[in-house]
């Protein structure tokens, strides 16, 4: 049998029915569901009278629309609240294996949940109308991100209609430097094969410095593989891999956990598989990034400066750094070390688990935010993830460094309840998209690490974290 | 879903690359809990001088005059034009809805977001991929071209312009034969209940962990 790539393997286990043009019917294992991309499914569902095809396949949360602050009091926006009322209805009328509705102490980000119930496991289709999806590859699944008249695909027949795409390498060997982080190895990507890059691909993370980091940090890189484009990110199963799965709640136990570990540990490529394209990093070279511009693709190290158009030949580039200049409010050659901020957000579902928040914490210990920084907000991905740091103290030295510790949920990720930036304000965030106007109308995002948005937090402007005093 | 054949519409130029969904469609309406009223709101921070939000009469809200879809000569626009990467970001159906609400029926781009592009095909949506210097030719006639529409033939795969130039494009035939007969596409999935059953029973003796 020729060699096969852990994109293969995965795609080849879950094909019910191939048409001619390659067009297959793909079986999908796990559907994560959320009260924004869901009622219109759940509608269309009923409207034709078809019923739900597997039930426990389904787990859904809350997140998107969720205050983060005054749990008590509700959900103050109607509009919200509707929405979130809808998902409960839907989950009343037509069930799922878990939900973890608002208030639920183990409620929080589809994507923070998925993998901390053992909900996503190795060797798994996993899919969610929601484009970060693509975070679950880290545990050798296929995870791919869908639209809604996809969820009511999924949700009717548990197949998705899918092409194969091609498969793409992206193989990051060495080792990262000391105040580096998993954001900084997908952000140096992403700044390398641009946004586009990824279009048509499923990409693998492999290489030393892939199988060095801890679970967390490979799902902060293939969380952002749709940032470049990809339609999957994905990492192979290793140590690291079974030991984070071993005794989740919804992981198999006792002799099906020795079945499924023996075939999880065949999720890899094999030796000598083709890949469409391979792209080459070494994790030494990298230093900590910070994004400049309007899309994820326009990220520089910290020590650099911000592009002058004058200086690019392509017409459409240079007038979308033009235009990127003039949302963000940078002169050309400014350095990013002289970008003063106004908010800090640590969180989103490509930041805010536990080591995540170590990580910030770590920054923040025993120093104070700068007074120029009006909000600097930590929310944690999930109920879980909160008590967890709670127990570890971390929430005493965000608040006593002047941050906000709040409640989980998607937050000023999108800006979608009461967390947002006000026009004309820069923010250190930890989140995946910068976006004009994702944080909040006329906002300004600048994608960090947490490490670097705490320093930045501290510092009032960007700083290397690894120089901060 | 609505059918796709021919199309003879009017052209409007969106001269940007990369144009996510957040812009067409900003966050804050997603807030529905239904599939249409989304088109007063498409492209909404710059189509309009003042934030919007759900529930706001759109009639009364200042307009960008320098927007290309508030220009007159676009009213009626049923053939968006548009640079490369388009409907990046977020995988909101929302997009489609209100590109579709608007009175676009099809979107000319070098290329597209891979979300975007599936979520199109769902709502009968045309989303055509062009040569880039195809793209070109378009947005420089149309620029000088007051009515410029092209002409949009599914089945022979193919925009053709005032000028008689004529564009192949490329299509699954499976997405074009949806299309142009207007299939729901569950209706055609069920089609293979069978088959699905059977791939549960054997994959629930191979991963029963999967099942429970
Ligand atoms: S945290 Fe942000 S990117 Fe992640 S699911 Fe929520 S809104 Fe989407």
């Amino acid at each position: 049998m020729s060699a096969l790539t852990l994109y293969d393997k995965l795609w080849n286990a879950h094909v019910v029915h191939e048409e001619a043009d390659g067009t297959a019917l793909i079986y999908i294992d796990r559907h994560l569901v959320h009260e924004v991309t869901s009622p219109q499914a759940y509608e269309g569902l009923r409207l034709a009278g078809r019923k739900q095809w597997r039930v426990e396949s389904v787990v859904a949360t809350a997140d998107h629309n969720t205050p983060t602050k005054d749990w008590d009091k509700g959900i103050a926006d109607p509009i919200s609240r509707t929405q979130v009322e809808t998902l409960d209805a839907n989950m009343k009328a037509f069930g799922a294996k878990a939900y973890f509705p608002f208030l639920d102490k183990r409620q929080g980000i589809v994507h923070v949940i998925g993998p901390e119930q053992g909900a996503t496991l190795p060797g798994m289709t996993v899919v969610c109308g929601d484009s970060h999806t693509s975070t679950h590859g880290a545990f050798a699944a296929l995870a791919v991100g869908i639209g809604t008249s996809e969820v009511e695909h999924v949700l009717a027949t548990q197949c998705l209609v899918q092409k194969k795409a091609k498969a793409m390498l992206v193989k990051v060997d060495g080792a990262l430097p000391a105040g580096c982080t998993a954001k900084d190895i997908v952000l140096a990507v992403i700044g390398k094969i641009g946004t586009a890059g990824g279009t048509g691909y499923a990409i693998e993370f492999g290489g030393s410095a892939m199988r060095a980091l801890s679970m967390e940090g490979r799902m902060t890189v293939c969380n952002m593989a749709i940032e470049a484009g990809a339609r999957a990110g994905m990492v192979a199963v290793d140590e690291v891999t079974v030991n984070y799965v071993k005794g989740r709640p919804f992981a198999p136990q006792g002799a099906v956990w020795e079945q499924a570990v023996g075939y999880w540990r065949t999720l890899v490529s094999d030796a000598g598989a083709k890949f469409d394209r391979v792209v080459e990093l070494d994790a030494a070279q990298i230093k900590p990034q910070v994004t400049w511009g309007t899309s994820p693709e326009m990220v520089l190290p910290v020590d650099g400066r911000v592009p002058d158009p004058d200086k690019e030949k392509d017409a459409t580039k240079r007038d979308a750094i033009e235009r990127a200049l003039t949302y963000m409010g940078l002169q050309p050659n400014t350095a990013i070390k002289d970008i003063r901020i106004d908010k800090v957000f640590i969180g989103s579902c490509t930041n805010s688990r536990i080591e995540d928040l170590r990580a910030a914490a770590s920054v923040a210990k025993g120093r104070r935010v700068a007074a120029n920084v009006k909000l600097a907000l930590v929310v944690p991905g999930s109920g879980l993830v909160k008590r967890q740091a709670e127990q570890e103290g971390l929430d005493k030295v965000f608040t006593a460094a002047g941050f906000e510790w709040r409640e989980p949920g998607c937050s000023m990720c999108l800006a979608m309840n009461d967390d947002k930036l006000e026009p004309g304000e820069r923010c250190a965030s930890t989140s995946n998209r910068n976006f004009e106007g994702r944080q909040g109308t006329g906002g300004r995002t600048h994608l960090v690490s947490p490490a670097m948005a705490a320093a930045a937090a501290i510092a009032g402007h960007f700083v290397d974290v690894r120089e901060l005093r | 879903m609505e059918k796709f054949v021919q199309l003879h519409g009017l052209v409007a130029p969106l001269d940007r690359a990369n144009v996510d969904t957040d812009a067409i469609i900003p966050k804050q309406f997603l807030k529905s809990i239904k599939r249409s009223g989304f088109g007063p709101n498409l492209f909404d921070a710059w189509r309009y001088k003042n934030h919007g939000e759900p529930g706001m009469d759109n009639s009364t809200r200042p307009l960008n005059p320098d927007f290309v879809l508030n220009q007159p000569r676009y009213k009626g626009a049923q053939i968006l034009v548009a640079r490369e990467n388009f409907g990046c970001g977020s995988s909101r159906e929302h997009a489609p809805w209100a590109l579709m609400d608007f009175g676009f029926r099809a979107v000319i781009a070098p290329s597209y977001a891979d979300i975007f592009f599936n979520n199109c095909f769902k709502n009968g949506l045309l989303p055509i991929v062009l040569a880039a210097r195809e793209v070109d030719q378009l947005f420089a006639e149309v620029a000088v071209t007051p009515g410029y529409a092209l002409r949009i033939d599914l089945p022979a795969q193919t925009v053709t312009t005032p000028g008689r130039a004529s564009f192949k494009f490329a299509i699954d035939e499976f997405r074009k034969h949806c299309m142009v007969n207007g299939l729901d596409e569950i209706g055609l999935t069920l089609r293979h209940a069978d088959k699905i059953r059977a791939y549960e029973a054997q994959r629930q003796v191979r991963e029963p962990w999967v099942f429970t």
